[in-house]
């Protein structure tokens, strides 16, 4: 599959070295993609990585939007694009999140730091009234309040459905709690029997939630997780992102605990 | 108004406690209400008490020198605060200040040491309790030392192997 021409038309610093970009495509048309789905951005002459959907998927029509943090090369390039310059990118890519499970039930959103990009998607349907959620509460940890992503638009999030913040550390005058995300996810109520948990982290991170939503009651099959392996072509063919038996790019990211839980258990993998 | 013993079977910290243990301890209790930044407890001074935390918000916090108070962890309604009561020399090992308005349940360090040694199966479930939210924060306090936010591990924290 070849890159094609997009073009950034857009860009916000979220905080140093993690940035959002809105991407046009340079030949027009709809470019449809799914909450959890990814695209892979390339950055001319650096490389590419795989990021996810981190805006609205309302309509095919609206700009495209990436959050990325500079890890490496590619990372780092994508970072430092301006406004008006090109990328390639192929895409989409991967099983997303199952939204249809949603309807009528709790849905639980959990995000640990660039996590809650690709979980973002499904808070804006939430909003507009799209996912088909009887209720939405999203409990999302970062390192420090200056650390956490979509600033402005945490307050109209927390008026319209219940936002847990933590951050790892701050100073008194941060609102939220100080400590980590399972400390709140443990004590906030959750009506376990039917929540439907979509969880978005660093793989300890996740881990640790999972052990506190298995105490909690939630079953492992109520349990999604949106995994992170390295790659390389995206469509299940050279192998990089194997994991177990699947491949992250093909079969996933997105997880259900239930399939995977025996893998996820493997430090090696 | 509420009595004491109604109050603390209502607190997550004693969730499932018999009523006679709860009115055994009721007379270690008094009502406390903190006014935003008031102290519940000093750093290094005798620790006298045992807080169940109500409503509000508390700050846990170190002093550090040429910086000011440091932001360990915050506790909210549910949680508890203080053991250091339990142990000699009886020293309180942080600050705890209010953060907002705090009810809270405090309960009397000596007055529970005695009414354990007493009933040492209530000391026991006690201890079970205690245990279990010390480790809740033990293992929160690894966590957050991880900085699982931070650079991947794989970019510089040092590994234990040589
Ligand atoms: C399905 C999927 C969705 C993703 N979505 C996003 C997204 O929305 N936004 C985003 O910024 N990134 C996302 N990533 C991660 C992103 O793809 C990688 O950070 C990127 O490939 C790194 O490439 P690079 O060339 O910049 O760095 P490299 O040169 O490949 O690596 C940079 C450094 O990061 C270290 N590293 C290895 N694994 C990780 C890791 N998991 N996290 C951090 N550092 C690591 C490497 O060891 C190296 O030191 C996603 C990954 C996957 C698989
Ligand atoms: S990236 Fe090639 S198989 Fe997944």
């Amino acid at each position: 599959m070849i890159p094609e021409l997009w073009r950034v038309t857009h860009r916000r610093e979220e905080f140093p070295g993690t940035i959002t970009l809105s991407l046009t495509r340079e030949a027009g048309g709809p470019s449809p993609i799914q909450p959890g789905q990814f695209n892979m951005l390339y950055a001319f002459g650096a490389g590419e990585a795989a990021i996810s959907l981190s805006g609205s998927s309302a309509s095919p029509a609206e700009p495209l939007t990436h959050t990325i943090k500079g890890q490496g090369l590619a990372t780092q390039a994508l970072c430092k694009l301006e406004v008006g310059t090109q990328l390639g990118i192929r895409g989409p890519f991967g099983q997303g999140w199952p939204t249809h499970l949603a309807a009528n039930r709790p849905l639980v959103i959990i995000a640990g730091g660039l996590g809650l990009a690709p979980l973002r998607p499904l808070i804006y349907s939430f909003l507009k009234g799209h996912l088909p959620a009887r209720r939405l509460q999203v409990f999302y940890g970062a390192r420090r309040p200056e650390e956490m992503l979509y600033q402005p638009e945490l307050g109209h999030w927390r008026s319209s459905f219940e936002l847990v913040t933590s951050v790892d550390h701050a100073s008194t005058d941060w609102n939220g709690h100080i400590g980590v995300i399972t400390d709140p996810l443990r004590v906030t109520h959750l009506e376990c029997n039917d929540a439907l948990v979509f969880v978005c982290g660093p793989e300890i991170m996740m881990r640790f939630c999972i052990q506190v939503l298995l105490h909690k009651g939630v079953t492992e099959s109520n349990i999604y997780l949106s995994m992170e392996r390295n790659m390389k072509c995206a469509i299940g063919i050279c192998g990089h992102c194997q994991w177990g038996p699947n491949f992250v790019c093909k079969d996933g990211p997105v997880f259900c605990y239930r399939d995977i839980r025996s893998w996820f258990q493997i430090n090696s993998l | 108004m509420k009595v004491v013993t109604t109050l603390l079977k209502e607190h997550p910290f004693f969730t499932g406690l018999a009523d006679k243990d709860l009115a055994f301890l009721s007379g270690c209790t008094s009502n406390s209400h903190y006014k935003e930044g008031e102290y519940l407890a000093r750093e290094n001074t005798p620790a006298n008490h045992f807080f169940l935390i109500r409503s509000g918000r508390v700050a846990v916090e170190t002093f550090v020198p040429n910086y000011g108070p440091l932001c360990l962890m915050t506790l909210h309604g549910g949680d508890i605060f203080g053991w250091s009561w339990l142990y000699p020399p009886y020293l309180s090992a942080f600050d705890a200040r209010a953060l907002t308005s705090v009810r809270s349940l405090k309960l009397g360090g000596q007055c529970l040491r005695d009414k354990c040694e007493k009933e040492p199966r209530l000391g026991f479930e006690l201890m079970k309790r205690f245990t279990k939210v010390a480790t809740e924060r033990l293992q929160a306090a690894r966590i957050q030392l991880l900085d699982l936010y931070g650079p991947h591990p794989s970019q510089g924290i040092p590994r234990c192997d040589p």
